[in-house]
């Protein structure tokens, strides 16, 4: 079995996170970028299967030149191979522009399952498992917490808000996982060694044959209208208590919806 | 603040992420507590052990990670950060590796090494007595030749890792008085009459365990004997030499934990319509303290380079260990001051951190005793 881990490299959002000159996009260039935290789950799903069937893993990233440093630690947890697609036109495109330079760079890859994460922490727009499904023409069984593969198939429990579905697909088929799955390994310091030596094949969008001019800003489907900084934290709100503090307390959870 | 490293290599970096990713999600959160109520983390250490984190400046032929002292220590350096007791396990082990590592037979490391470096088991050291701490030379415990055996009798204090350990290194008497008497012995943990006593109620570092083990004619068989018979002085001397290192860097992490914590409550506390890291007098503290600690994590590296060059460093080593412990006390102490009232109480670490720098001038040699070996060499 082939498997495709789809990984991208994201802002902390642990750390400050800002706003890029255009005012709109998120500032990709500082040094607080790390794999997306859902996709770590995806990547040990990928690896349980391999520890099981001896599948071959490999992951595929879209994003700039740094973000071969998140692949590189991916890959010290212990997946075969990357792909890298790196090209200043994929700059700015919306979540149809990068799922069809995924689905092209996939193209050139033998899969039989792509794993994902179900949601990244900077778009957070949780569509492009699906969007790569109609553009690959093959199922998609997203928002997973369980996946076995069964005889030509697989078998998968898809988590919702009150319980699980049961979804079966046999062919290819993309899988978005949520971080109830599992528990992702930690790298080894001989992953970190062996990482060193594991094939990253980088590719341009000419590589890939795809138009410039369809995908990056000037081929987005979908247009941000505007975007705000968060604002700045506020002084917050006092409860002096003069014996009402209590009922105080209770009003301002109530307006403000906590309770 | 974050650090600006200059590291080696690439995998260095991605070492040091590794460490700081396992401290940040099973150690920092789990330190408050198993303080408060002396649990040692031993699945912690597994876990470090399994990401290859327990062997990191030994030979990779041999089990180890094959890196140099300098990144060795900076991973030490960022588990104090977390948790003084899981930095200073990994310290301890490392120390208890050395004798072997350094002064063993081949036979004897390709038999032992693997194993100890390997991440599940763990080691102590037995070097100091009730009646013999800085004048190691005194110890008293001996290790006489029966058959194939030693027979160890005797009581060691103070040792870390005491009924927790899988393996101690002892250093015990084989032959007349002095230096040139002493052995080195590697026994197994299970090994019959070798008992650790109750642990001592310390005033930090109450995860780890620190106690009393008493010999009671252990038998340990002579081929684990290390290096020659009464060099064994010699080894715990070179042993901690690199393990002061390791000490410096946990008062390094150490310090650096309390500065932050202190920094981020000075520019959050406000007095007199101010946030108090404004007031000229807690900003200069926090500078002082900044600069104190990129200070010692200098002296340390250095050292840790001049080793890794194969140069002698155990004057070097020994200022390290003076210069970064003496800092770590100030430093926490300073901490606490930065938060007032609330730096006394353990609803924030910095008491804590005070408490537990506190041992880091004691061990491994007092630093009474590593000005000693300064000035010694400066009298020569
Ligand atoms: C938490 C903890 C963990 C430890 N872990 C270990 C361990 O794992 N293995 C191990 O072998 N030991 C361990 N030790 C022991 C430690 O190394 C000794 O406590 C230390 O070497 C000092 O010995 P002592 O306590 O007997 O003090 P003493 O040697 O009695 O010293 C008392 C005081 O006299 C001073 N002094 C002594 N000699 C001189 C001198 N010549 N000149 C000037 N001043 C001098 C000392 O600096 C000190 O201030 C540990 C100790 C502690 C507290």
């Amino acid at each position: 079995m082939n498997i495709v881990v789809l990984v991208k490299q994201v802002p902390d959002s642990g750390a400050e996170r800002s706003l890029a000159g255009d005012g709109w996009s998120v500032d990709r260039s500082g040094g607080t970028n790390v794999i997306n935290e859902m996709d770590e789950y995806a990547i040990e799903e990928a690896l349980r299967l391999k520890d099981e069937t001896g599948a071959q893993v490999t992951l595929l990233t879209v994003g700039p030149d740094h973000a071969v440093d998140s692949i590189r630690k991916a890959l010290s947890m212990g997946p075969d191979a990357a792909v890298h697609v790196s090209d200043e036109a994929v700059a700015g495109s919306d979540a149809l522009g990068t799922a069809k330079v995924i689905a092209a760079a996939l193209g050139t890859l033998e899969y039989d399952l792509i794993l994902s994460g179900a949601e990244s922490t900077d778009g957070g727009v949780q569509v492009l498992p699906h969007l790569l499904a109609e553009l690959l023409d093959i199922a998609a069984l997203t928002g997973a917490r369980k996946v076995t593969v069964e005889d030509g198939g697989l078998l998968v429990e898809r988590q919702t808000e009150d319980g699980y579905e049961v979804l079966r697909a046999s062919g290819k088929a993309i899988v978005s996982v949520w971080d109830t799955i599992n528990t992702p390994r930690y790298p080894s310091l001989k992953g970190i060694m062996a990482a060193k030596r594991k094939p990253v094949t980088t590719l341009t969008l000419a590589d890939l044959g795809v138009d410039a001019a369809t995908v990056g800003r000037s081929g987005a489907a979908t247009t941000v209208l505007s975007a705000e900084p968060r604002p700045a934290r506020g002084a917050g709100v006092k409860v002096a208590d003069n014996g009402d503090g209590g009922d105080q307390l209770v009003a301002y959870l109530t307006a403000e919806k906590f309770v | 603040m974050t650090t600006d490293r200059l590291l080696p290599t690439d995998e260095a970096a991605a070492i040091l992420d590794l460490a700081a990713d396992i401290a940040d999600r099973e150690l920092a959160p789990r330190a408050e507590a198993a303080e408060e109520n002396g649990e040692f983390p031993r699945e912690a250490l597994r876990t470090l052990g399994r990401a290859g984190l327990l062997g990191l400046p030994y030979p990779e032929e041999h089990g180890g990670g094959g890196q140099p002292y300098e990144v060795y220590l900076q991973v030490l350096e960022t588990l104090a950060q977390r948790w003084l007791t899981v930095a200073e396990a990994v310290s301890v082990h490392t120390l208890a590796c050395y004798p072997l590592a350094e002064y063993g037979a081949p036979e004897q490391r390709e038999r032992w090494l693997p194993d100890m470096l390997g991440g599940e088991l763990l080691g102590g050291y037995c070097l100091t007595e009730p009646a013999g701490g800085s004048d190691a030379a005194a110890l008293t415990t001996k290790a006489v030749r029966d058959g194939g055996d030693f027979v160890i009798s005797g009581t060691k204090a103070w040792i870390t890792h005491a009924g927790v350990a899988d393996f101690y290194q002892v250093f015990a008497r084989t032959g007349g008085p002095g230096a040139a008497g002493i052995s080195c012995v590697l026994a197994e943990a299970a090994t019959p009459g070798i008992n650790p006593q109750k642990p001592e109620r310390k005033m930090g570092l109450n995860a780890s365990p620190t106690a009393i083990i008493a010999f009671d004619d252990a038998r340990v068989p002579t081929e684990r004997l290390i290096g020659d018979e009464g060099t064994g002085f010699r080894i715990a001397m070179s042993a901690l030499d690199a393990g002061r290192l390791g000490i410096a860097a946990c008062a390094v992490g150490l310090a650096q934990a309390a500065c932050d914590y202190a920094t981020a409550y000075a520019k959050d506390r406000e007095q007199f319509g101010t946030r108090i890291i404004d007031f000229q007098g807690v900003g200069f503290m926090l500078a002082d303290m900044a600069t104190q600690i990129t200070a010692a994590r200098q002296i340390v590296l250095h050292a840790a380079r001049l080793k890794d060059a194969g140069r002698p460093y155990s004057v070097i080593a020994a200022q390290a260990k003076l210069f970064a412990t003496d800092m770590a006390m100030k430093v926490t102490t300073d901490a606490v001051q930065v938060l007032g009232g609330y730096g006394y109480v353990r609803d924030h670490p910095v008491e804590r951190y005070m408490r537990e720098a506190k041992v880091l001038q004691i061990v491994e040699g007092t630093n009474q005793i590593q000005r000693m070996v300064i000035a010694r060499a400066m009298g020569k």
